[in-house]
């Protein structure tokens, strides 16, 4: 009998191609993601040195972080992001992949994409030059961001060199309040890890409050374990994931499928499997979060107050919190309920999905944006798009003073642009709230999709559980 | 990639706290389809003024680290978006050597990638370098991958670790994907297998 696992554990030994004296493996990749930003290089290498794309039907591209969110049908204006986006065209031609390419229905940001199609499955691993893949072990894959060489490795051999990850388990119990999201509980771990917390490990969620989770939820929260620090997020597959999955354009069909689920059966971690370090976490008691500082773990409540550098002693912290309320102009001990906005952005591989831009309708329903706030929603891709105007919800966005968007990465990291202005303040769902990442001086605050409408429409931040 | 052996040069301190890559290197400058000439954008908001004059005070402006060759830097270094611009930035730059009590595991990846070693070292050991580095262009640090030793500007010496793999690799400038090749073999004999076990996968 073979000794207890985790789903990491799993996933990870039926992928080992080779293994080294020291423990290096060579990990087999089942599907590779690629996008605008990351590949030209890799392209490039795989050009100069003569060698090819091994497994072309394991590669998806799409372009996403430059394409423009309005008027896309006039094409790109700016001369880098199209000579960008045109190279990634002309690469996947090259070199036999699929391309979605921007005016397809199916395209959008890479994450959203790929579960759509049913590209993304569980028990694979699946990698992208890019650091939110983690959002696709919401759906049991092993899924992580690579650097550039990597997607060059990858392209041409179909593997990767890999330590093996720690294992670690969070435990969310409890119900969640209302109005209390996925996005409070990843933002509530990562305010209680830290944005290294996660460094060497692959996390693993599980509890009541996961399990109840839809599976757009589920892709919340492993979007962002990345911003713990982690290598991977992942959540075991159960009855709402293969619904999920079924009947998608590349989801495997008739006894392939039967296959498969009884395959992802198998995957759960092992009873009494071994985790080098347990977090745990009460959902019941959760109240919605908004980040005060250029950290993702920079969390409080909505009820708080702005923190004081005065009450920390260790001078390191004390200067990165001053640091930050500096770039974020804001004032000590300020209730966060007074702080005012300037824009929203709703969308983004975190929360750019057809439940969140349905949870953001409903609550502006018959309101109107405060007359200082440019709020913008962009859907995650264009079946979440079509799927919200088909429920009008595109209507009451619009109603309501909201601007409706083409689907793309946006002002997430405002490469295209869409980007806040030297000291703008952001209500954004998106994942970062670094220096400068929504535009240079733009000030970041994370929050779930819910609170990023509630402050567009009050002008300032409030409590979405008193928002009548 | 250059062989990597051992560099003796000025150490720059930045002690700052989760130094992300987009401080590191801002999108703007991820519009590039080149791997080349990113140095000059390398920390570019804290860096330059909007007008694209040099901020003084930052450190990499001033004369005596304007050719640091290490790093050395507050904790989670290199958190953020994989983006593999950032060690492209910095190794256009000159840096060689970051020292650092921990990294970002992508960043961590792609430095080794393209000849830069990361070390991580204990608090009091990083202190001690970061005074040293504060002392400027009198005070160079010699870091040797071969003994896997830092030695200081006053003689001590700190031992530290990397991946015996990782290692060869930076010593010998191998290409990843050359070697992977090798074992081609492996990976048909995996793909074989696969395709009866999972054909779906
Ligand atoms: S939406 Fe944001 S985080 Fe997601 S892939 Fe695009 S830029 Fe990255």
């Amino acid at each position: 009998m073979t000794a207890p696992r985790t789903i990491y554990d799993k996933i990870w030994d039926a992928h080992v191609v080779d293994q080294q004296e020291d423990g290096t493996c060579l990990l087999y990749i089942d599907r590779h993601l690629v996008h605008e930003v990351t590949s030209p290089q890799a392209f490039e290498g795989l050009r100069m040195s003569g060698r090819t794309v091994r497994a072309p039907k394991r590669t998806l591209c799409v372009a996403d972080h430059n394409v423009p969110t309005e008027g896309r049908a006039r094409g790109i204006e700016n001369p880098e992001s199209r000579l960008q986006v045109e190279t990634l065209e002309a690469n996947a031609k090259e070199f036999g992949v699929e391309y979605l390419e921007m005016l397809d229905i199916r395209q959008g940001v890479v994450h959203i994409v790929g579960p759509e199609q049913g590209f993304t499955l569980p028990g694979t691993t699946i990698v992208c030059g890019d650091s939110h893949t983690s959002t696709h072990g919401a759906f049991g894959s092993l899924a992580h961001g690579i650097g550039t060489s990597e997607v060059e490795h990858v392209l041409s051999t179909q593997t990767l060199i890999q330590s093996k990850a720690k294992n670690m388990l969070i435990q969310v119990d409890g119900e969640l309040p209302d109005h209390v999201t996925a996005k409070d509980i990843i933002l509530a771990i990562i305010g209680k890890i830290g944005t290294a917390g996660g460094t060497g490990y692959v996390m693993e969620y599980a509890g009541e409050a996961i399990r109840s989770l839809s599976i757009e939820g589920r892709m919340t929260v492993c979007n962002m374990s990345i911003e713990g620090g982690a290598r991977a997020g992942l959540i075991a597959p159960d009855e709402k994931t293969f619904e999920y999955f079924k009947g998608r354009p590349r989801s495997p069909k008739g006894a392939d499928w039967d296959k498969a689920v009884a395959y992802w059966r198998t995957l759960p971690s092992d009873e009494g499997a071994h985790y080098d370090k347990i977090i745990k976490l009460d959902a019941s008691d959760l109240p919605p979060l908004v980040t005060w500082g250029t950290s993702p773990e920079n969390v409080i409540s909505i009820e708080g107050n702005v923190p004081d550098p005065k009450d920390i002693t260790d001078a390191a912290k004390k200067a990165a919190v001053e640091r930050s309320l500096a770039y974020m102009g804001l004032e000590a001990n300020t209730p966060m309920t007074e702080i005012k906005i300037d824009r929203a952005f709703i969308g983004s591989c975190t929360n750019g999905r057809i439940e969140d831009i349905r949870e953001v309708a409903k609550l502006v329903k018959g309101r109107k944006v405060s007359d200082h706030v440019s709020a913008m929603v962009v859907p995650g891709s264009g079946l979440v798009k079509a799927q919200a105007e088909e429920e009008g919800l595109d209507k009451i966005l619009i109603e309501a003073g909201f601007d409706w968007r083409e689907p793309g990465c946006s002002m997430c990291l405002a490469m295209n642009d869409d980007k806040l202005k030297d000291g703008e303040r952001c209500a954004s769902t998106s994942n970062r709230n670094f220096e400068g990442r929504q535009g240079r001086g733009g000030r970041t605050h994370l929050v779930s999709p819910e609170m990023a409408a509630a402050a567009a429409i009050a002008g300032h931040f409030v409590d979405v559980r008193d928002f009548d | 990639m250059d062989k990597f052996e051992k560099v003796d040069g000025v150490a720059a301190p930045l002690p700052i706290l989760n130094i992300d890559t987009d401080m590191i290197i801002p999108k703007q400058f991820l519009k590039t389809i080149k791997r080349t000439g990113l140095g000059v954008n390398l920390f570019d908001e804290m860096r330059y003024t909007k007008d694209g004059a040099e901020i003084p005070e930052f450190v990499l402006n001033q004369p005596a680290y304007r050719n640091a060759q290490i790093l050395v830097a507050g904790d989670n270094f290199g958190c953020g978006s994989s983006r593999e611009h950032a060690p492209w930035a910095l190794a256009d730059f000159g840096i060689k050597v970051i020292i650092s009590t921990s990294f970002a595991d992508i960043f961590y990846n792609n430095c080794f990638k393209n000849g830069i070693l990361p070390i991580a070292l204990p608090q009091a050991d990083v202190d001690k370098l970061m005074e040293d580095a504060e002392r400027g262009a009198n005070a160079t640090v010699s870091v040797d991958l071969v003994s896997q030793e830092i030695h200081g500007p006053d003689g001590g010496v700190i031992k530290f670790e990397v991946d015996a793999f990782r290692k060869h690799c930076l010593l010998e400038g191998l290409d990843d994907v050359g070697l992977t090749l090798q074992k081609e073999a492996s990976i048909n004999a995996f793909e074989e297998k696969l395709a009866v076990s999972q054909p779906w996968a």
